[in-house]
């Protein structure tokens, strides 16, 4: 594949003066992984050990012999605290010398599955996926497999779920981590426009402030800073705070056009027309009169607690033409500019594809049937669209049978949970993917499904309620995002390592690499 | 532009404790008296509704279920003494078709007459059995769409109801093929006649109340008739009469202010209608058949009667083919109808409604787009009034539902609701694929991906065969 990095960028040169017009200095984050504990008192663990009061004679053996601090009893009192079991192992310790449950004298401790892990989670995201989402998030590496968390795979039965990896039992070329590059090239037109580049094969989706609150967004841009990949703003306009990472944010042009000025769209790197999304495709947006703050009306120069509405479609655009008015325009208000189209996936989404391609756009982005982060018609979210894993195939296959696959960049988003997703999303034959939820889980959400009305989610994550924003610091949000992209990026080299692979980008298409649970897999093919 | 069909709606609570999903389970013995308690910043104030709801407790098996499952409270106790389960009454409701989930649901659409919202994604398998395993489609760039849910452009979810001639012959200045009888109904959907357990004298009256005031028709079975507190002049066009061959005859009279009336299938079916047809020419005729292993041919055979206007299939409430040890479900049942029937060249002369598993509104634009004109439905309406689908009542148990002691307003104001969220959400997957009217979605499988057609299109030439 050609290597756009190759190619020195001396775009600023032959740029006009005016095309951007803010300068803010920029901030540069840390990638420095740092631990970032949850930030609830109780962290919900697996397995929990289960202490007999009448049979426990408060000994202390089980402080002592346990490496992980499970065990509490605090100098001065007479009693054990509540047991730290989200540092327990689980059944994985039972094979060590430390095993409380079975060094304890009098046998008055029990490991058990704890109960609440049936309330967590869901068929997408598991209780184990998510519980193994928030330790990445809290240390920056995936969870040890002593913990038997099976979360790289969801249990909804089909599309991700059921595909695996077929590793060699050895691979061709023996590699360290170091030789092995994740980063993807997002401008692949060599249209005179910058050749951007991000460290890793994913980059933040849209979430707009009114649907979440200004410090995660805030977070999200300074996790992909550190990263040095993008967010997005969503709809919702362009906060103030989040001018010094002009370079890192996407500017979304929704139907609603909310917040959106010559301005915004000129002080970044991507611009993204949202023509659909995979929570709710063909039905637009839809912020509940609850969220629409005095802060969110005055972003979007609208009344405070009035719905506000984003159409669908853009009413402008019927036909490719005008799609291709849209980017023309997009691209002579911001020279510097790449142009993304978000798109959803209806069964001509191949045709969409390359229409897209045809107008111009620089990145298409696939926004699933699954996917979705806001609130939505519960059956738009169920019926309405393919799944993801289809669209990625199917829109790749017709790219390169047209001839145009390696002239546009192809983003995936609606459902990607893990690093093992963003693989599998890739080997079908995506360049990268876009995230959401993962982010929010990162941040404390338990997929409660309450983000929707009144002072929105609990958790602090997807609301406008300042009291309850105010539940997480900016630094904390930034640093559980940051060791989540670190954790994932970790996995992902793994994933490349076992197969010999320099770079993600020769992952790219490579089905012959899958297997599919459901099929017979004697057919396998490299696309 | 006809005028726009809406169906005015109230907030109606359930007169029973909430059965949610979620609850919390807390060890007070443990309780530390602190300050700072967890409960008092519940953003739901659920535990202090949960206090009150325990001072004015009815029964003492009557627990407060009311969570909304955010873990917040359980995970910032002090001393850790909540624990978040899912409730077990909440596990027990349906059945496996006819799933908590569903029934949560359409409390919740019967309660709000709202569109079911929710954030955070979908939650659910990828694909399942029956209307799990297809999506419908939407436009995108390429097609010009609407904006119907926000009301820029009328979408239109009436149907008709009876026999189409397939031409049209005129003479020198006017019409001069007949025109048979045709119902329009506002939106594809008529109340069922319910099944035996659920047969209340109490609950028909309010089955025709909710028919009357939202446009729509409720199947009555003849021996039910005469209903108590009936104004035969608002209510009647709104029952279609059930008549089997043993059936007490409902008197000309009545029979006479209905427009629909459904003959229970069987061999001297079509000599009957002609008869009927005889005696009240205006009256659109429709022959209820069961979809059992010889459904599909009966089916397609009745269709080529010259006489027949509509036809009534109908699955077993699951959806699932009568008596088959591997059934078929509804959905491919009404393909094959369909299909066979464009083949022979009948399909636009006759009506084909589609009962059996129509559990949500989105199995409503399935069907349609299976096939069927329109679709029938029973038990969604018995939900709205707080049914369990426990079959309790089928055993001779008391109804934990209290369908017996129903009261009128109530009723007809849940149904109403329910009516009208499905009506909402018929539009909101019409206005996704870009269709104006729900006639032109009939058929039309081309605004639909099936499951088991993706798997073998993309996945198959990557992966092989499917096991």
């Amino acid at each position: 594949m050609e290597k756009f990095s190759e190619q020195k960028n001396k775009f600023d040169d032959v740029l006009p003066e005016n095309t951007r017009k803010t300068f803010v200095p920029q901030v540069k984050v840390s990638r420095e992984i740092k631990l970032a504990p949850p930030r609830y008192r109780n962290e919900i663990a697996k397995y929990i050990i289960r202490r007999s009061d009448d049979d426990c004679i408060r000994c202390g053996k089980c402080v002592n012999v346990c490496p992980y601090d499970v065990h509490v009893l605090k100098p001065g009192y007479k009693y054990f605290a509540s047991a730290q079991s989200h540092f327990c192992k689980g059944p994985g310790c039972e094979k060590t010398d430390h095993y409380c449950v079975a060094l304890c004298p009098q046998g008055a401790l029990r490991m058990v599955e704890n109960p609440m892990m049936r309330a967590l989670g869901d068929f997408r995201w598991t209780a184990d996926m998510i519980l193994a989402t928030w330790k990445m998030a809290t240390t920056g590496d995936s969870p040890s497999e002593d913990y038997g968390f099976d979360y790289q795979c969801g249990d909804s039965g089909g599309g991700f779920d059921r595909l695996r990896f077929k590793f060699p039992d050895k691979p061709d070329v023996a590699l360290n981590e170091d030789d092995i590059d994740i980063g993807i090239e997002l401008n692949r037109r060599n249209d005179r426009r910058p050749c951007i580049r991000i460290d890793v094969p994913w980059y933040g989706g849209g979430m707009s402030f009114g649907s979440v609150s200004n410090v995660t967004q805030l977070a999200k841009v300074r996790g992909a800073a550190a990263w040095n990949t993008f967010s997005c703003t969503g709809e919702g306009g362009y906060m103030e705070r989040m001018k010094p990472y002009d370079d890192y944010m996407i500017t979304q042009v929704a139907t609603g056009l909310f917040g959106i000025r010559e301005e915004t769209i000129q002080r970044v790197r991507i611009v993204e027309f949202k023509y659909a999304q995979g929570a709710k495709p063909g039905l637009g947006g839809h912020l509940l009169g609850d969220k629409n703050t005095q802060a969110v009306a005055r972003m979007r120069e609208a009344v405070v607690g009035i719905p506000l509405f984003s159409p669908f479609p853009f009413h402008s655009v019927y036909s490719i033409e005008d799609h291709m008015k849209h980017i023309d325009w997009i691209k002579h208000i911001n020279r510097r500019a790449l142009v993304s189209t978000k798109v959803s996936t209806p069964t001509d989404v191949d045709m969409v594809a390359i229409g897209s391609c045809a107008a111009g756009t620089h990145i298409i982005h696939l926004d699933g049937a699954y996917g979705g982060t806001g609130a939505a018609p519960d059956i738009a979210k169920k019926n309405i669209a393919i799944p993801i894993e289809y669209a990625i195939s199917k829109v790749h296959d017709f790219l390169t049978s047209e001839g145009v696959r390696g002239k546009v960049t192809l983003m995936a988003s609606g459902g990607v949970r893990t690093a093992h997703d963003v693989a599998k999303a890739i080997a079908l034959g995506a360049d990268g993917v876009v995230i959401g939820t993962a982010e929010l889980v990162a941040l404390g959400c338990v997929r409660c499904s309450r983000c929707e009305s009144g002072r929105g989610c609990p958790r602090g994550i997807a609301t406008t309620d300042i009291e309850l924003a105010a539940k997480m610091s900016v630094e904390w949000a930034t640093q559980r995002i940051i060791n989540l992209y670190n954790a994932w990026r970790k996995e992902l080299i793994g994933i490349l390592l076992r197969f010999g692979m320099r770079s993600i980008t020769e992952l790219r298409g490579r089905t012959d690499l899958l297997i599919h649970l459901d099929f017979s897999n004697d057919n396998m093919q490299k696309t | 532009m006809p005028k726009k069909y809406h169906i005015n709606t109230t907030p109606v609570p359930p007169r029973l404790p909430r059965i949610g999903k979620h609850g919390i389970v807390d060890w007070r013995e443990d309780c530390a008296r602190c300050h700072n308690c967890v409960k008092k910043a519940c953003v739901y104030d659920r535990h202090r509704q949960e206090t009150e709801y325990i001072r004015n407790l009815k029964d003492v098996d009557d627990l407060f279920f009311d969570c909304m499952g955010c873990f917040s409270c359980v995970q910032d106790c002090t001393k850790g003494l909540l624990s978040l389960t899912i409730n077990p009454v909440y596990e027990q409701l349906g059945n496996n078709y006819w799933t908590p989930d569903i029934i949560l649901s359409t409390w919740l659409q019967a309660e709000t007459g709202k569109v079911p919202v929710s954030g955070a994604g979908y939650k659910g398998k990828f694909s399942g059995p029956g209307f799990d395993s297809m999506w419908t489609d939407m436009s995108e760039i390429v097609r010009p769409t609407r904006d119907g849910i926000h009301g820029r452009e009328y979408i239109s979810t009436s149907v008709d109801l009876g026999r189409k001639p397939a031409v049209l012959s005129f003479d020198e200045k006017n019409l001069v093929t007949a025109q048979p009888p045709l119902i329009s109904l506002p939106l594809p959907l008529i109340i069922d006649n319910r099944p035996h357990g659920y047969r209340l004298p109490k609950l028909e009256p309010i089955f025709v109340e909710t028919a009357a005031r939202t446009g729509l028709i409720s199947i009555l079975d003849a021996d039910q008739w005469p209903l108590e507190n009936i104004d035969e002049d608002r209510h009647l066009p709104h029952v279609a009469f059930f008549l089997r061959p043993d059936s007490p005859g409902v008197p000309r009279e009545v029979l006479k202010k209905t427009k629909l009336v459904e003959i229970a299938d069987h061999d001297g079916v079509i000599t009957w209608i002609k008869k009927l047809k005889d005696m009240h020419p205006d009256l659109v005729a429709a022959v209820r058949l069961k979809l059992d292993s010889h459904g599909v041919e009966r089916a397609v055979a009745l269709a080529q009667e010259e006489t027949m206007e509509v036809i009534h299939v109908v699955a077993d409430l699951n959806g699932n083919e009568i008596g088959a040890e591997n059934p078929r479900f509804i959905k491919d049942m009404i393909r094959q109808i369909h299909t066979t029937l464009i083949e022979i060249g009948k399909r636009d002369e006759v009506t084909i409604m589609a009962g059996g598993g129509i559990a949500l509104a989105e199995h409503m634009a399935k069907a349609i787009i299976c096939g069927a004109d329109l679709v029938t439905t029973n038990l969604p309406f018995m939900i709205a009034l707080e049914c369990h689908l426990c079959d309790s009542c089928e055993t001779g148990f008391s109804c934990p539902a209290k369908l017996e002691d129903i009261p009128f307003d109530y009723s007809v104001g849940r149904m109403t609701n329910l009516v009208s969220a499905w009506h909402l959400q018929l539009i909101e997957v019409m206005g996704a694929m870009g269709m104006r009217e729900a006639r032109r979605l009939r058929g039309d499988v081309g605004r639909a991906m099936f499951f088991e057609e993706l798997e073998e299109q993309i996945f198959g030439k990557i992966f092989g065969t499917k096991k």
